[in-house]
């Protein structure tokens, strides 16, 4: 099979689409780290509303998480995409568009596992927290969220997975990522099966190698 | 914000037909896919746990492989890779006949297979091993200890991780859009193109999806309650 296709589009495939570097702003990795941060960081305070005693906080978040895991990603890509420059009255660059869609979408699924993970932990260990006269934030931060944390890693892993795959779906708002990189070269030199076999293996480098890891911090967790 | 709404473009003109035509072909591809993708998770993923090493080995690369691409790429690749590879004739029957229904269906049906095969795998190997042994004991064959004992089990224990899995692939069917198979978000775009009333068009489309995922949430939480193994609280855990 001729490969001359990804030896001579290497470069654009890897440096353009995949890290970001070149004419267009682009880039998978660039877009799905700061996604991944900024996902779980919003996802720790949905999750923890969902817990929340008082009424008024756990409804909304709830609300968003049914919301959020009830529509396609696609479409709320959609939705940033019209949604922001008419409230703000002013162009978003598709980079925008892309991160602030996927932090809002993986923030409900990050929002679930935080959830869960903190309701893996014993209640004696908050109630020895508060017997030691800790406040309700201490008790949290020092005790409950590191072993929370601990539980959610495995799911964790498998969520930022997800999220680094759906970051192919920036390519459908012009996004240059690894998947419109391949269209354009695509479109230059109509070589299809080779193209996107070459960032099928490219993608799953990235996330194989992850889940290896998870594997890993999973059996030294057990 | 400086936006007049019109609601009533959803129901004058097209856009209902349109909207329906759209539900109609995202019921169909999900259907069709999901069956797919099942009769490819159950066989791999009880092939992953036989002893028969080649064939582990067949399942374990297409589990790994499929799932661990994006859907996007996969729909690229059914649509547009695959179909030059083939003789000319079938090319053109295929293009004449959907070929981007039947490339969406494919796409999504191997993709979620193997995300399904985890889901089943995780399922027969919480059960514990000696169940096989004491089947096989009794003289039973392979093939009778997986189809009476370990099956029946091990499908009743993944109901709630397969409702999950099986409303992924109903919302991942949006995907199909990008290699334009005419599913309920394409329409929702068409009517968006047509009207230049993105909000209204959006929200029609979002609501179909959210009554049409909460309700099959709401029937599977009461046969996941109906089936539910008498004793056991456990579930089994979501796969990657």
């Amino acid at each position: 099979m001729d490969v001359s296709v990804i030896t001579g589009n290497f470069k654009f495939l890897i440096l353009q689409g995949l890290i970001g570097i070149g004419p267009f702003i682009g880039g998978t990795l660039r877009l799905a780290i700061p996604a991944i941060l900024l996902g779980f960081v919003l996802g720790i305070f949905v999750g923890l509303a969902r817990l929340s005693a008082t009424r008024w906080i756990r409804m909304p978040a709830t609300m968003y998480v049914e919301f959020f895991r009830g529509v396609p990603l696609v479409m709320v890509i959609f939705w940033i995409w019209f949604i922001i420059p008419q409230l703000l009255r002013l162009p978003i660059p598709e980079y925008g568009v892309a991160l602030t869609a996927f932090v809002i979408f993986e923030a409900a699924y990050f929002g679930e596992i935080v959830r869960a993970g903190v309701q893996s932990v014993p209640r004696g260990q908050v109630e020895a927290a508060t017997a030691l006269g800790m406040t309700a934030t201490k008790t949290m931060t020092y005790v409950v969220l590191p072993q929370a944390l601990k539980n959610m890693v495995p799911s964790l892993v498998t969520q930022m997975i997800v999220l680094f795959k759906d970051t192919s779906l920036a390519s459908i708002i012009g996004y240059v990522d690894l998947t419109k990189a391949a269209q354009i070269v695509n479109n230059r030199e109509i070589k299809p099966f080779q193209i996107y076999i070459f960032i099928a293996i490219v993608y799953w480098l990235c996330t194989y190698s992850m889940s290896l890891f998870a594997r890993r911090l999973e059996r030294r967790a057990a | 914000m400086n936006y007049s709404f019109k609601w009533s473009v959803l129901w004058t003109g097209q856009s209902g037909y349109w909207l329906l035509q759209g539900l109609l072909t995202t019921l169909e591809l999900s259907a069709l896919a999901w069956i797919l993708a099942v009769a490819l998770g159950i066989l791999s993923g009880a092939l992953r746990t036989v002893n028969f090493l080649p064939l582990r080995w067949v399942a374990t690369f297409y589990v790994e492989f499929f799932r661990n691409v994006p859907l996007l790429v996969w729909m690229f690749f059914w649509y547009f890779g695959v179909p030059p590879l083939l003789p000319r004739g079938i090319q053109d029957w295929l293009f004449n006949h959907g070929a981007e229904f039947w490339a969406g269906m494919l796409a999504l049906g191997v993709y979620h297979g193997a995300r399904i095969s985890e889901v089943i795998r995780s399922g027969i190997q919480s059960i514990p091993r000696t169940q096989f042994e004491a089947s096989v004991a009794i003289g039973l064959t392979t093939f009778q200890a997986y189809r009476l004992i370990i099956l029946p089990v091990a499908l009743r224990l993944i109901v709630p991780p397969a409702t999950n899995e099986s409303l992924n692939l109903l919302k991942n069917s949006s995907v199909a859009l990008t290699i334009s198979v005419a599913e309920l978000t394409f329409q929702t775009r068409q009517i968006e193109t047509y009207t230049a009333k993105a909000i209204e068009a959006l929200t029609a489309g979002t609501l179909i999806y959210l009554v049409l995922c909460l309700s099959i949430a709401t029937v599977m939480a009461k046969v996941e309650r109906r089936y539910a193994i008498p004793g056991l609280i456990a579930r089994v855990g979501p796969a990657a």
